[in-house]
């Protein structure tokens, strides 16, 4: 364990003493991060979120108050540029909608909405001012367009926060009031009635806060920065590079004669390329916290809750690794790895979403993202920069966990073919 | 004295090409043995087979007790080995090697910074300890490579042609540390295809050809293979055709051996003066001019033409 850990430390320090593997792993993501957040005006005094005209399907069965003010703020004017909304009527049909990929969600306000949250002059009349458990709105979402479904969702998530806070305070005061007997009965009903309004009112306009956003976990209300999708998608490209970078690491050891002399010394080969990998996985890991490092620093980006991004690093430096290891086990010399690294760079980073949101890519290319770390990863730290916190992240962690494990068995199997030193 | 290395008819075939043919021979404790050979004769096949790198398609090598495919590990406990390719990072220092070796080796703490220390100062390289290897010239690099293979003090040390490719100064200055590790009490395997470095160094040699060991002995023996002869190095122009003469000079009654390499054209006879004459003569008869002429005691340059009919350099 030692060794395969001091084998991995001895690569970083080599992957960072070489300047032309500098420049690709810090400097080119660096640069293409601020050269894009200048396209996108994340510099100048307008800001953009570089995620536009989201498709989104409202269906209002609710039609009081509540489902409404909703659907308004979906059609407000400050979310114009981001969501493209339609209205819907049928619920299979706009689900049916999303299941042909013409929207990112649904978001559907059941009926019975608004009277579920407010009380009612019935409950009054009982001494009852707890009203029933609300009725889920639901928010049917693309898998395909998991950005775009995920700001849906924030908006859904911060309305309705809005709405839960305003619920339980004019609950709470009531029933102190009645309880109390500073108040009868019917007092409450007109309290209550005066309280509801103030919700509805209060919630579309509090909503705009989210506009492009919610909040983060601490609470602090953020606007979803450009950088925020940017930062990510060009580490995650250049993440890439670095893997690809560290499995050439093993077939150049090879030929340099380093491996042949690590495998005669007292060292078992599953540490030396357990080793390797760790090596890898470690490179690219501080590769990424690096980039996230002086992005914070030099931009004030907010990249979102802590254990979050660091959970997600994490698993986005595992996926990666796994195809670094898949290139290297497929490839015959060092610089076939290069070549096929280098493309793979290009390749995961436009298929997954670096250059360009996935929504706006063909289906077919949204269905291949997949397989790509940047896209699961991209779909992570956009969840973060939403809002999100680690509860979030089950499925690209998992997804990123999974092909990691997947690749490298693969990997080992491809190597043990191979007879990659011994002869 | 005890053998710590015996090497049982071990093979190595690639396909249906047998690279090493049931090799056999022991080496005794404290003795600085060499493998003299032709490039691509087998022997850093050998030495990656014992150094357990390879694994041998049949045979088996003990070494301090332990096999060599039965318990590889405990092989490599004990042994070193000095690469004939450079193999070091070169990004890093010649410290930050030697330490990164060293741990390979399971040495760590203060025993492994003692240990850097000496060898460092071992290869005269204490001053540019700090500097990263790849700035070093050929000849500084070959001696990490060599501090490398002592770090953990090994009890049998393979080199493999470590003076290859490098100049005359550190050559002396790497022929001079084998010497010396040899005083302090290691074994040592050094193979190379220079019959100097073999007769200055070793107390025996093993002569390899093809994959076979075609002669083993003390540098005495070896030689008495080929009686009392002498032999004749005739240096000739660079337009004369060395072959043709060294044809034509196997005519010659008392010539044992002619072989030409490149100017040079190797005459093996009994005794040198009686057919210098003839040779000089035949020469002349082919317009050829003889530059200069050598007579050499029997060498074992002299064993392996005997042996094979070509030169070491073929």
């Amino acid at each position: 364990m030692l060794k395969t850990f001091l084998i991995g430390i001895k690569d970083v320090r080599l992957a960072f003493r070489d300047r032309a593997a500098l420049i690709l792993m810090l400097a080119a993501p660096f640069v293409l991060t601020v050269g894009l957040g200048l396209v996108t005006g994340r510099f100048s005094s307008k800001t953009s979120s570089g995620i536009s005209d989201i498709p989104v399907i409202i269906v209002n069965l609710d039609n009081g108050q509540l489902g409404n003010a909703l659907a308004d703020v979906f059609n407000s004017a400050d979310l114009a540029d981001l969501l493209e909304p339609a209205i819907g009527s049928d619920p299979e049909a706009a689900r049916k909608s999303i299941d042909e990929d013409k929207a990112a969600a649904v978001v559907i306000i059941p009926e019975g909405f608004t009277k579920s949250i407010i009380p009612q002059q019935s409950d009054f009349a009982n001494g009852n001012v707890v009203a029933a458990d609300p009725v889920k709105i639901e928010v049917y979402a693309n898998p395909s367009r998991s950005t775009g479904a995920g700001i849906v969702k924030a908006i859904v998530d911060e309305f309705l926060s809005r709405v839960e806070e305003g619920r339980v305070s004019e609950t709470t005061s009531i029933e102190q009031l009645m309880f109390s007997g500073r108040i009868t009965p019917q007092q409450a009903l007109a309290i209550g009635s005066a309280m509801s309004e103030g919700i509805e009112t209060t919630a579309p306009a509090s909503t705009l806060a989210v506009k492009i956003n919610s909040s983060t976990a601490n609470g602090d209300a953020v606007k979803f920065d450009a950088l925020a999708y940017i930062a990510p998608a060009m580490a995650l490209m250049f993440l890439m590079y670095t893997v690809s970078y560290g499995g050439r690491s093993i077939l150049a050891e090879r030929a340099q004669g380093t491996l042949p002399r690590l495998l005669v010394s007292p060292t078992n080969s599953a540490q030396i390329l357990g080793g390797k990998v760790f090596g890898i996985f470690l490179t690219g890991a501080a590769q990424m916290l690096i980039l996230i490092g002086a992005s914070s620093l030099f931009f004030q980006l907010k990249w979102g809750d802590t254990l979050g991004v660091i959970v997600l690093v994490l698993a986005a430096v595992f996926g990666a690794t796994g195809w670094g290891m898949f290139i290297t086990a497929i490839a015959r010399t060092s610089a076939q790895v290069a070549n096929i690294g280098m493309s793979i760079t290009l390749i995961f980073g436009i298929m997954g979403g670096s250059f360009i949101n996935l929504e706006q890519l063909p289906f077919f290319v949204q269905t291949f993202s997949k397989i790509t770390p940047n896209a699961w990863a991209l779909d992570g730290f956009t969840t973060l920069g939403l809002g999100g916190t680690l509860t979030d992240l089950s499925a690209p962690v998992i997804a990123l966990l999974s092909m990691g494990s997947i690749l490298f068995l693969v990997s080992v199997v491809l190597f043990g073919k191979k007879n990659l030193v011994q002869k | 004295m005890s053998a710590i290395l015996q090497v049982q008819n071990l093979v190595k075939n690639y396909g249906d090409f047998k690279a090493v043919k049931g090799v056999s021979f022991d080496i005794e404790e404290g003795e600085i043995f060499s493998l003299l050979g032709p490039n691509g004769a087998g022997k850093t096949t050998t030495i990656s087979m014992l150094s357990t790198l390879y694994t041998p398609t049949s045979g088996d090598a003990i070494i301090g007790g332990h096999s060599i495919t039965k318990d590889p590990m405990g092989v490599r406990g004990i042994i070193g080995i000095v690469p004939q390719d450079l193999a070091l990072y070169e990004d890093l220092t010649a410290r930050e090697n030697l330490i990164f070796w060293g741990q390979m080796y399971n040495l760590s703490g203060k025993s492994l910074t003692t240990r850097v220390d000496e060898v460092l100062e071992q290869i005269g390289l204490t001053d540019k300890a700090k500097d990263r290897v790849k700035t070093y010239s050929g000849g500084m690099k070959r001696r990490v490579n060599i501090g490398v293979g002592l770090l953990h003090k090994p009890r049998l040390l393979f080199m493999d042609e470590p003076t290859v490719g490098i100049d005359p100064q550190s050559r002396r200055a790497i022929l001079d540390t084998v010497k010396d590790l040899n005083k302090q009490g290691m074994t040592l395997l050094y193979t190379t295809h220079y019959m100097e470095e073999a007769e200055e160094l070793s107390n025996r040699v093993g002569i390899f050809d093809h994959g076979e060991m075609i002669a083993i002995g003390t540098q005495k023996e070896l030689t008495q293979q080929v009686g009392e002869a002498e032999t004749l190095i005739l240096h000739v122009g660079e337009n004369d055709d060395s072959e043709a003469l060294a044809k034509t000079l196997k005519d010659i009654q008392g010539v044992q051996q002619a072989t030409a390499v490149d100017h040079e054209v190797s005459v093996v006879c009994a005794e040198a003066e009686e057919v210098l004459a003839a040779v000089v003569t035949k020469a002349n008869d082919r317009g050829i001019k003889i530059r200069s002429i050598d007579i050499r005691e029997p060498n074992l340059e002299a064993v392996f033409l005997h042996l094979t009919g070509r030169a070491l350099r073929d």
